[in-house]
Parts: structure tokens; C-alpha cells; sequence
């Protein structure tokens, strides 16, 4: 640093990014890369970029033998002739080469309430995060390949707080740790033109009263403006399984452009559980993460050893007639004698662990889906009207057929098909962003109306 | 043609049913006849091979895509339950020229058909229905239920249909619709 320009030595620039560096007998000083040049006068703060001038706040300065030169000749001179992205993150000292992901975070943290508190995160440019509950901290991991954050990240808040301090679990995760008065919480994203705000609004437990009541005559305080907390306590749904169809050498539906069904179901699952996980702060178990063959009864496994609630497997369907169009809802079928050889599984009674014996309810694994079918069927009428004005619909928009990967699943159950990727149009809407995001959001609301309508206990 | 001519064609044909319902109701356990074949049956613009025929109700993808569509076909006549219920699915997957267009994919052949006494049939195709399959659980559904309808509907003492690929019992054929079972009849999937 000289006075209050900082400058970075050129023999490291150099080095970093296989520059040339020739000094002539007047003095001038040339970096090459790749054919093009930068030229650098001493005493002078200015640089010639293949032959256009652009300004630096202090000329190159000798120490010793090396050069320095102003740290903002990164971005503004050498980002111009160099083949990767060059974005110079200042007030963090950061250097982000290539396209990488590494948001900027700003946190802040404020009271809202007596009993409540509320994190703001906000991530430029704009990056998706997914917020779970584990033990007394909540993780908040971003969509990112780095993170570039304050030190430290948020200034200890006064005790008492419901938050008692943010620390990286890994380059791409925080951890949000919690008071003793934690009793949940809520996370909305608002998003802005370049950056995504994560609101997480902390709820503490209720307080026995012990001050005298207020006089009639005043005013109660209101309740904080934050929602309840979902996905805690009461909340009948804890777990979701989304499903993307397909995956390896089962690439599904395939338009003649390469579109791939499996892609598509996976780009949109993930959605799926972003948003669920964020907004609701449910679990959401993906049977595939990747591009992979995942057996149709490993799905349904999946599904049914981690207790989840609701069963969505995500398709992209297609047709003999290119002009076809439009998304349903497929609920499972069986036939007539089905459901009277389910019941007559019966019960078992076993041993349990610790001692005494319990009664095991037998259900062939075939047919775990009858026991279900009304409320699959609710579900699906709730896809329906939340689909509405939003993803086009098919004629028939639910159905109900034999699809193996529904018959197993011991939950509430159903499979989207969001669009034909036969039908031309259809392919490309289904393809874009802001389809995906639309489709992704009336799931999610679909999820929210089915779990404000279940009665208790009724998924499992 | 006379009334009276009418009247000969209609008897005959009374008969014919009569003879492949008493054929189908003793039709043997997995009474195979069937040997591996190309099918080779007529597409609409071709005139039906000479020979006895039936009537026989084949199913096709309706023009918005979303049903099957029934259309009524001469198909010849087979002597026995399993000769006819081979002949049927031979023209229902034999290819089909515009305006017709196929659920069950190009290149499909039919192999072998198995009756039990049960009224449960038996289809094998051969892997093209798999390999060349466009995919889509409404794709699958349609080629499964031509199938299944071709001969629950045409074959009245047939009740259900399990499709098989080139001998083999299978889940799917595109990732969708459960084929380890025989499946019934189906009309919500025609028009």
C-alpha cells in the first residue's frame, strides 16, 4: 500500500496469469497476453489496452526491481485482454477468475419483536440457498462455489438474542447458531434486479407472563409481523420426496434438439425442493440428485424408509401427435381386487425393540399406494387449480393409471407430467427459466394448500 | 347387392363369431401356436389378404393425441382362440399410413401370443417396442392399451392382457405404466 492505494507487485500478475513482461530502453513497460498488449508508462496513470487508453487512480511505482501497480489495473486493463472473467472484489480482497459462482454476502440481523428476530441475507449476484433446521443452528446453504462474505459475518448481536452468531460450516454454507428461546422459524427470497434477499424470521418460545396485564384503556402490543413458523411442531408435513423421472441411459422423452426429458425433470425437482426447503423449511429427499438409472423400486424406497409425507415424481410427457400439449396429473390405478388384497394383508404382531410387541400393519409392497388414493387424488386436484393460469393443462388434466412408480409409494402420491416435449412450442417453454420457476412455485403452493387441509396424522 | 345376399353374409358371419367363442372358451392352458413373426398385416390403403375375415375393432392415436380412436377393420380370420387373437394384434401393429398413426412404435413386430384359461393373454413383442419407444407416460399408456383393447374388446372371452418383449416378462416399456401384470380393459383411454 501506498498511501491510500493499494497496488499489487506485476511479477505476480505475471506469474498468476502467464503474462509477458518487457521493459524497453525508454522506459515503457509492456504486458502481453495472447497477442494483445498493455502498455504502461511510468510516471503516467494511464494504460494503453491494444491501443485504447484507459485511466488508473496512480501510475506504476518502482520498489527495488519489481513494478507495482494499482490493484485496480486488474479490472480495469488486464480484464480487457484476458480470456477468463476478471471481477476484483475490493473491500474483500478477492480475485474471482473464470465463470465461478461466488456471491457477495451481506448480513444483518434486527429485533423485530420481544419474541422474534430476523436475519437478512442478501446474495449478489442473485444465488439460490436452501435453509434446514439441524439441532440449535439452522444451515443455510447457497447454490454457489464460494462465498464472498465479511469478517467476521455478523457482528455478535446483544444478548439476550435469539441468534448468537453466523460461522461457515464450508466454502458454500453458513451456520445460523441459535439462543436457547429458539422456537422456529420461517425463510422468504425476495428477489431483486441483481441480488436474492433471504429473510429468516426467528420466532422465540411464548414467555410466562409475570408483569401485571396492561389497563384496558392501552393498547396491546400486536404480534410480530412474521408469519407462524412452518415445518415445526404441529406441521403435518415434515418430509417430501420429489422424484425426477428418468436418468443414465433412461433419458426419456428427447426432442429433436437434444432436449432431454431427464434433464428437465431433475432441473425442476431441484426447484422443487429449493423453494420447499427455503419457504417451508421441510425436508426434501430427491431420489436422484444426478444424471443416473435409480431403479424404479429404489424410488419408491426411498420414499417410504425416510417416512415422507407426499410422493412427487416430475416428467415431461410426450405424444404420436406433434401437436399435443398441455401438463397433467397422473394419480395411480389398480384394479378392483387390489384394494381387497391390501386389506387382507392384515397385522402382524412383532416384538419390539426394549420389549413388548406390536402390531405391524402387512400391506404388499404393490399395492401401498391404495391405501392413499383419496388423498393422492386431493393432492392432484390441488396441482390442478394452483397449475391454472400458470402451466398450461392438458384436456384431461388428472388421470388415473397403473405407473409402477406411484403403486409402492405409502404416501400421499403423484406424477406431473409438465408439458409435451413432442410439441415444438411446449419444448421450448418447458425449457426456459421462467417456465421452470412458474412450475416449480404452483408446486409449492400446492404443497402449502395440502398441508393446511390435511387432518392430523392422516399422510402415513 | 340384394337383401337376400345381405341376409347370407350376415349368417355367416354369425357363425364365424359363434365358431371363436366356442374356440375360445376351450382354448388350452398356454395353448402356444404362435411361432415368431414379422407382422405383416394390412394397413388400410392395402386390400385385406383373400381369405375368410372378421370384423375386428383396432385402436389408434385420436387426432388431438390425448385418446385412442377405434376404427373397424377386415381381419382374417383365425382358426382358434390363439390363431385370432395372433391375427389381431399382427394388424393392429402392422404400420398405418396417414391419417392413422400408431401408438405402438415403428418396427414393432408381433412374436407370440399365449391364452390361458384363465382369459388372461399373453403378447410378446419384439424389443422394438421398447427400443423405439418416444417415451411419455401418455405415449406408453396408448401403446399399452392398443394392445390390451385389441383384444379384450375384439375377443370377449379375453380379460386381460400382459405385454411381453421379445419373450420376457418386463415393468415398463418407457419408465411409466406397470406391465408386470396382466392389465384389464380399458376404454377411459378411448374416445
Amino acid at each position: 500500500m501506498v498511501g491510500d492505494q493499494e497496488f499489487v507487485g506485476l511479477d505476480d500478475l505475471v506469474a498468476m496469469f502467464q503474462l509477458t513482461l518487457r521493459e524497453d530502453a525508454l522506459g515503457a513497460i509492456t504486458v502481453s497476453y495472447k497477442g494483445k498488449t498493455i502498455v504502461l508508462t511510468p510516471d503516467q496513470a494511464l494504460a494503453s489496452v491494444s491501443g485504447r487508453l484507459v485511466s488508473l487512480p496512480a501510475p506504476p511505482s518502482r520498489n527495488g526491481r519489481r513494478w507495482l501497480v494499482p490493484e485496480e489495473f486488474i479490472s480495469r486493463a488486464l480484464a480487457l485482454i484476458y480470456d477468463q472473467r476478471l471481477d476484483l472484489r475490493k473491500p474483500s480482497h478477492l480475485l474471482v477468475v473464470g465463470d465461478v459462482r461466488v456471491p457477495r454476502l451481506a448480513l444483518r440481523y434486527e429485533s423485530v419483536a420481544a419474541n422474534a428476530g430476523r436475519l437478512t441475507i442478501d446474495a449478489t449476484p442473485r444465488t439460490q440457498s436452501t435453509v434446514t433446521q439441524e439441532g440449535d443452528h439452522l444451515t443455510v446453504k447457497f447454490d454457489a462455489d464460494a462465498l464472498d462474505a465479511p469478517n467476521p459475518l455478523l457482528p455478535a448481536p446483544p444478548a439476550p438474542s435469539l441468534v448468537t452468531g453466523v460461522r461457515f460450516v464450508d466454502a458454500t454454507t453458513l451456520a445460523v447458531d441459535l439462543g436457547p428461546r429458539f422456537a422456529g422459524f420461517r425463510s422468504t427470497s425476495q428477489p431483486t434486479d441483481t441480488t436474492l434477499r433471504l429473510v429468516l424470521d426467528i420466532l422465540a418460545q411464548a414467555q410466562t407472563e409475570t408483569a401485571a396485564p396492561p389497563t384496558p384503556a392501552q393498547p396491546q402490543p400486536g404480534p410480530p409481523e412474521i408469519p407462524p413458523a412452518f415445518g415445526q411442531g404441529s406441521s403435518l408435513i415434515h418430509t417430501i420426496a420429489v422424484d425426477a423421472g428418468h436418468g443414465g441411459d433412461d433419458e426419456g422423452v428427447r426432442t429433436a434438439d437434444g432436449v432431454k426429458e431427464k434433464d428437465l425433470a431433475l432441473a425442476i425437482a431441484r426447484r422443487v425442493r429449493a423453494i420447499v426447503e427455503a419457504r417451508l423449511g421441510l425436508r426434501v429427499l430427491l431420489t436422484r440428485d444426478d444424471d443416473r438409472n435409480v431403479p424404479m423400486d429404489e424410488r419408491a424406497s426411498l420414499a417410504n424408509n425416510n417416512k415422507a409425507d407426499l410422493f412427487i415424481s416430475l416428467h415431461a410427457n410426450g405424444s404420436m401427435r406433434p401437436a399435443t400439449s398441455g401438463a397433467a396429473i397422473y394419480c395411480a390405478a389398480f384394479d378392483k381386487d387390489a384394494a381387497q388384497t391390501a386389506a387382507a394383508g392384515g397385522t402382524e404382531r412383532l416384538p419390539t425393540f426394549g420389549g413388548g410387541q406390536r402390531d405391524i400393519e402387512m400391506v404388499p409392497w404393490d399395492l401401498a399406494q391404495t391405501r392413499h388414493l383419496a388423498q393422492s387424488e386431493a393432492f392432484a386436484e390441488m396441482l390442478q387449480q394452483q397449475f391454472r393460469d400458470h402451466v398450461p393443462l392438458a384436456s384431461r388434466p388428472i388421470d388415473r393409471a397403473p405407473l409402477r412408480v406411484l403403486e409402492s409409494a405409502n404416501m400421499p402420491a403423484v406424477l406431473i407430467e409438465l408439458g409435451y416435449l413432442t410439441n415444438p412450442d411446449q419444448a421450448k417453454l418447458l425449457t426456459g427459466e421462467t417456465f421452470q420457476n412458474t412450475a416449480a412455485q404452483a408446486i409449492f403452493d400446492a404443497i402449502v394448500r395440502f398441508r393446511d387441509t390435511l387432518p392430523a396424522g392422516t399422510t402415513r | 347387392m340384394s337383401s337376400r345376399r345381405l341376409l347370407v353374409i350376415g349368417g355367416v358371419t354369425i357363425v364365424a363369431l359363434a365358431v371363436i367363442g366356442l374356440v375360445l372358451l376351450r382354448a388350452p392352458r398356454l395353448s402356444s401356436r404362435a411361432t415368431p413373426r414379422a407382422a405383416a398385416a394390412p394397413s388400410p390403403t392395402v386390400p385385406p389378404p383373400p381369405g375368410r375375415k372378421i370384423k375386428a375393432r383396432l385402436f389408434y392415436v385420436a387426432d388431438d393425441g390425448m385418446r385412442l380412436t377405434g376404427v373397424e377393420r377386415d381381419i382374417a380370420y383365425g382358426d382358434g382362440a390363439t390363431a385370432q387373437a395372433r391375427e389381431i394384434i399382427a394388424a393392429q401393429v402392422a404400420p398405418v399410413v396417414e391419417p392413422l398413426v400408431s401408438a405402438v412404435p415403428a418396427g414393432t413386430a408381433l412374436r407370440a401370443v399365449f391364452l390361458t384359461e384363465g382369459g388372461e393373454a399373453y403378447v410378446d413383442l419384439s424389443r422394438e417396442v421398447v427400443s423405439a419407444h418416444p417415451g411419455g407416460t401418455l405415449n406408453e399408456l396408448l401403446t399399452v392399451y392398443t394392445i390390451v383393447n385389441a383384444l379384450t374388446v375384439n375377443l370377449p372371452a379375453v380379460t386381460a392382457v400382459q405385454v411381453l418383449v421379445d419373450g420376457k416378462e418386463v415393468e415398463t416399456l418407457a419408465g411409466h405404466v406397470d406391465l408386470r401384470q396382466p392389465l384389464a380393459k380399458n376404454l377411459s383411454w378411448v374416445q
